[in-house]
């Protein structure tokens, strides 16, 4: 039940986009069709699927202050936290790189679909987002860390497959002209993050 | 403005020459980082509740912006092309490391506040951008002024919303060392008897969005040629 809860609330009550707005970048430019937004999302999840878990070991086999005591006991009041920054984006930037390698020489069809967007996943905020809030809540197990990590990617899916839908219907609309593209996307993306509130406070 | 310096040392460009100039000032306006390039919006928005932490995010980033554009352009021609992007990221992870250990010791309430959107600096586009487009290509000189233009384009954005959002949020004004000044009285409000109610809807995060969207929209009907088709 645990593990549900933790998946939902990453999908709609704490929502990458709507409630932190990470991502957005990526979310803003990619979002102008839903079959390229989708190959987006999708890389998010999986990627997120991936660095959550890792950066977790990382923190709690390495980093947090008597991390190390598996190493030698005489490390309990070793502190690396510091370096957590520069831990977490060098292992994102390293596992898509890797992922993208592995991607291309085993399933050549999804390299396709994701291929171009896995460079640009490396500087999503969404993905060192997920790994700072993991060790911000300091979750009490890896499962749990890993549901994070994917209900949050499927969040973030669902938030831009759902503006690329609206962004594609809206070109047919009557919009002013200054506010036409950006200025309509970032205020349709506010009326999004108002709906999602109503999921704030959701217990399962 | 440079007439003079000019005429004393023709060969060596003055500080405020109009390229200088042009460099500090088109990220304030037609090419802002935020309303116009649509970069480095992912920290920015969600620390604009209150004034002090968008004085303080904005001062971080600039200290990061001057710091990796500098580095970044005198080891230009050092960076393998190949693996830029993590030489990139490596760097400017340091200086966001130096950023949040000066704000724990100085400033621990605000640093809780900001939370891990200090850390998010890291994956700022507009750092990443401002490296990727200028500094790669640039000496270190037109790389400060490029860095500053771009940091002060970003925080005017940033001080803005966060002053709309904490006036009608809030009722109210903070800067870093003074706190928050209420600057309505307290009998205005319906609590005590008055007919004023603080808009609470303009703390929640939306309500940050809405509020960009509201100065895209002011400056692209200031100035046509930016509207997109």
């Amino acid at each position: 039940m645990e593990y549900f809860n933790i998946f939902v609330k990453g999908i709609f009550v704490e929502n990458m986009i709507f409630a932190y707005f990470l991502g957005m970048c990526s979310y803003l430019a990619v979002s102008k069709t839903v079959k390229t937004a989708n190959g987006l999302g999708l890389a998010v999840i999986f990627v997120l699927g991936i660095t959550v878990p890792i950066n977790y070991l990382l923190e709690n086999y390495v980093l947090q202050e008597g991390a190390l005591t598996w190493l030698d006991p005489d490390f309990a009041t070793v502190d690396l936290s510091f370096l957590s920054f520069i831990m977490f984006i060098a292992v994102i930037a390293s596992m898509v790189q890797l992922v993208e390698m592995i991607v291309e020489k085993f399933a050549p069809a999804l390299y396709g679909a994701l291929g171009i967007f896995l460079p640009l996943i490396a500087v999503n905020c969404s993905i060192l987002g997920g790994a700072l809030f993991m060790q911000e809540r300091q979750y009490p197990s890896i499962g749990e860390a890993t549901t994070f990590g994917l209900g949050s990617g499927v969040g973030w899916w669902l938030a831009i497959v759902a503006i690329a839908a609206i962004r594609e219907k809206i070109r047919y609309s009557n919009v002013p002209a200054p506010l036409q593209g950006l200025g309509i996307t970032y205020i349709i993306t506010g009326l999004m993050g108002i709906a999602f509130m109503s999921f704030m406070g959701i217990e399962i | 403005m440079g007439t003079e310096n000019t005429a004393i040392t023709p060969k060596r460009e003055s500080l405020f020459s109009k390229k200088n100039r042009k460099l500090l000032k088109d990220p304030l306006g037609d090419s802002n980082p935020i309303t116009i390039q649509v970069l480095g919006i992912c920290s920015a928005l969600a620390i604009t509740v209150q004034l002090q932490q968008a004085v303080i995010m904005s001062l971080s980033v600039l200290f990061v912006m001057i710091g990796g554009n500098v580095i970044v352009s005198l080891l230009r021609n050092l960076i393998p092309d190949r693996i830029r992007i993590i030489v990139q990221l490596v760097i400017i992870a340091s200086l966001v490391i130096i950023v949040d250990e000066v704000l724990k010791a100085y400033q621990p309430d605000i640093s809780e506040k900001l939370s891990v959107f200090v850390g998010l600096i890291i994956t700022n586009c507009i750092i990443m951008g401002r490296l990727e487009a200028f500094a790669l290509a640039n000496k270190p000189g037109p790389s400060v002024f490029d860095a500053i233009g771009n940091a002060m384009g970003y925080a005017w954005v940033l001080l803005a919303v966060s002053i709309v959002r904490e006036i009608f949020g809030s009722g109210a004004i903070s800067l870093p060392g003074m706190g928050q000044v209420k600057f309505l009285p307290q009998d205005w409000f319906i609590s005590s008897g008055g007919f004023y109610e603080n808009n609470n809807l303009m703390i929640l995060p939306p309500m940050a969005l809405v509020v960009v969207g509201i100065i895209i929209w002011i400056q692209r009907s200031r100035n046509e040629a930016l509207i997109e088709d």
